[in-house]
């Protein structure tokens, strides 16, 4: 019973010292990120490149084919209520508040958090960020800063571009294939989606894009430096950017509902 | 103008351990200006770790490390790479920026440190690529160079900034005895020409006889011999012959502490 609860009280102090650290971490990129911005922009633009526009197959043929189930769906249901002109409208909200956003997070932290994570971790693995260090080049604005960025930069594009090839396929679906009037299909969605509805989906993208390469970037930065520890490293690069972002989700969805 | 000390780095007392496991205890050591200093040693006995200590990427536990007579655990981070400037290094495996070519990777401390013209960095890098006999490599990949080639290119980057220190974590390791003859020679005619003080680890006796001036035997935690690689030669220890000979029987045990061989291979110890 000792042993149990020594091992909980070792584990809880593990916690709060990592989350500590983790809190650190964050203002120290958050601190360089200005100078970044402002003075090297070419690095994040490269990264934005690398995190934003590499992911966009991916992202795009997810999009396509969740709008079109969500047309499916929408169809399906709404038809009993003599309903489905409106599925215009609730694939565009499903897609502009939820689905658009978090997927795009989960996929983003599958293509580009896992690159990320592995890249730095391997830099660190074969003593580029120690060479950097011994070059006077301080690791955390040159090499974390810039990543950081391109990632938060690149989640609220690729979350719009998720959803716009969304409501592509819920068009394909629904007015090409089950002939829901187009006109219908449109117009109620644009009389319907509000910007706040809007501006709620680039905000949870944002603060998804922030998780998801913060997560990455910390994860790389402290792997232990083998093929193993980078590898684990990726693993929880995945798995914790995709609680976090359910966790926030939920959150953000009840504060601004 | 003050007059320089005749001692760049110096070490008093210094311990430093990784977990239970003491690397240095009371380990002193002093390394002369515009000297070719040697560290040799038998493997783990922290050579690398003693490197890493002197640039400050490791904290000692107890002791100082003065570089040019400022304890370097003082500096706070834009002081400590102020100092680093004054320092290249040459990692074991190169550890070459793999998003960068040849030439840019050379060509980064320039472009991080200075504001030199394009015009000017692509003169000193293709010097410094062609004073290691890379200039042809310069539009090239790191992963589509040799490990020796790698490590060619590094130094070129450890020297591009024209340090004072030269630090060099075996550099003759992979490297084909032409490519080694003429790094060699690099190194003692930049230490020559140029004023640098160097500092070596390796384990090849031979080549680090040829152009050491002083070489520091590390064993157990402290310096157990010192002098010119002439005086080790011809010192009169068992550590010392057994390690510049390469002898077999000796102080240093070459096994790793094990159970009995005849036991172990029996499944005796496990009784």
């Amino acid at each position: 019973m000792t042993g149990i609860l020594r091992d909980i009280y070792y584990n809880s102090v593990e916690f709060v010292r990592t989350f500590g650290a983790f809190q650190l971490f964050f203002l120290r990129i958050l601190r360089h990120s200005p100078a970044i911005l402002l003075g090297r922009f070419g690095l994040v633009v490269k990264q934005v490149f690398e995190s934003g526009a590499l992911s966009l197959v991916i992202i795009m043929i997810s999009g396509l084919f969740v709008g079109g189930v969500l047309g499916l769906q929408g169809y399906s249901n709404l038809a009993r209520f003599n309903a489905e002109d409106a599925v215009g409208v609730f694939a565009a909200f499903g897609l502009v508040k939820e689905l658009g956003p978090v997927i795009t997070a989960l996929l983003f932290a599958g293509r580009a958090g896992t690159a990320l994570a592995s890249e730095i971790g391997l830099m660190k693995a074969t003593d580029q960020l120690s060479a950097m260090e011994m070059m006077a080049v301080n690791p955390v604005p040159r090499v974390l800063v810039p990543r950081f960025l391109g990632g938060v930069i690149a989640m609220p594009l690729l979350a719009a571009i998720f959803s716009m090839v969304g409501l592509l396929g819920t068009h394909l679906v629904a007015v090409e294939l089950l002939g829901v009037d187009v006109g219908a299909f449109w117009q109620q969605m644009q009389i319907t989606v509000d910007i706040k509805d809007i501006n709620e989906g680039i905000f949870k993208s944002l603060v998804f894009g922030v998780a998801a390469s913060l997560i990455a970037v910390w994860e790389g930065y402290n792997s232990i430096p083998t093929a193993e520890g980078v590898g684990r490293a990726t693993t929880r690069t995945v798995v914790i950017t995709a609680i976090a972002v359910l966790v926030f989700d939920f959150m953000i969805t009840a504060v601004m509902l | 103008m003050a007059e320089l000390s005749e001692n760049l780095i110096e070490i008093h007392d210094l311990k430093y351990s990784r977990g239970p496991r003491v690397i240095f205890e009371g380990l002193n050591l002093v390394i002369k200006r515009g000297e070719i200093t040697a560290l040799m040693g038998p493997s783990g006995t922290g050579k690398t770790t003693l490197l890493r200590l002197i640039t400050r990427q490791l904290i000692p536990q107890h002791g100082t490390i003065l570089v040019d007579g400022v304890d370097i655990s003082t500096l706070n981070l834009s002081e400590l790479y102020q100092m680093r400037q004054r320092f290249g290094m040459l990692f074991q495996n190169g550890a070459l920026l793999t998003d960068l070519s040849v030439f840019e990777n050379v060509a980064f401390p320039l472009r991080e440190h200075t504001k030199l013209s394009n015009r000017l960095i692509r003169h000193v890098v293709l010097t410094k690529l062609h004073a290691v006999g890379l200039r042809g490599a310069a539009d090239m990949m790191p992963a589509q160079l040799s490990g020796g080639m790698a490590r060619r290119v590094a130094l070129a980057r450890a020297m591009v900034m024209d340090p004072e220190i030269l630090i060099y974590d075996e550099p003759f390791v992979g490297l084909d005895p032409i490519s080694m003859g003429v790094i060699v020679r690099l190194v003692r005619r930049m230490n020559d020409a140029l004023g640098i003080t160097s500092i070596i680890v390796s384990h090849d006796v031979a080549e680090v006889s040829t152009v050491a001036d002083r070489s520091f035997l590390i064993s157990d935690g402290k310096v157990a011999a010192s002098g010119s690689p002439e005086e080790l030669r011809v010192a009169q220890s068992d550590l010392v012959r057994q390690f510049m000979h390469g002898m077999a029987d000796g102080p240093v045990a070459f096994h790793f502490d094990a159970p009995g061989y005849e036991e172990q291979l029996l499944g005796r110890d496990a009784e």
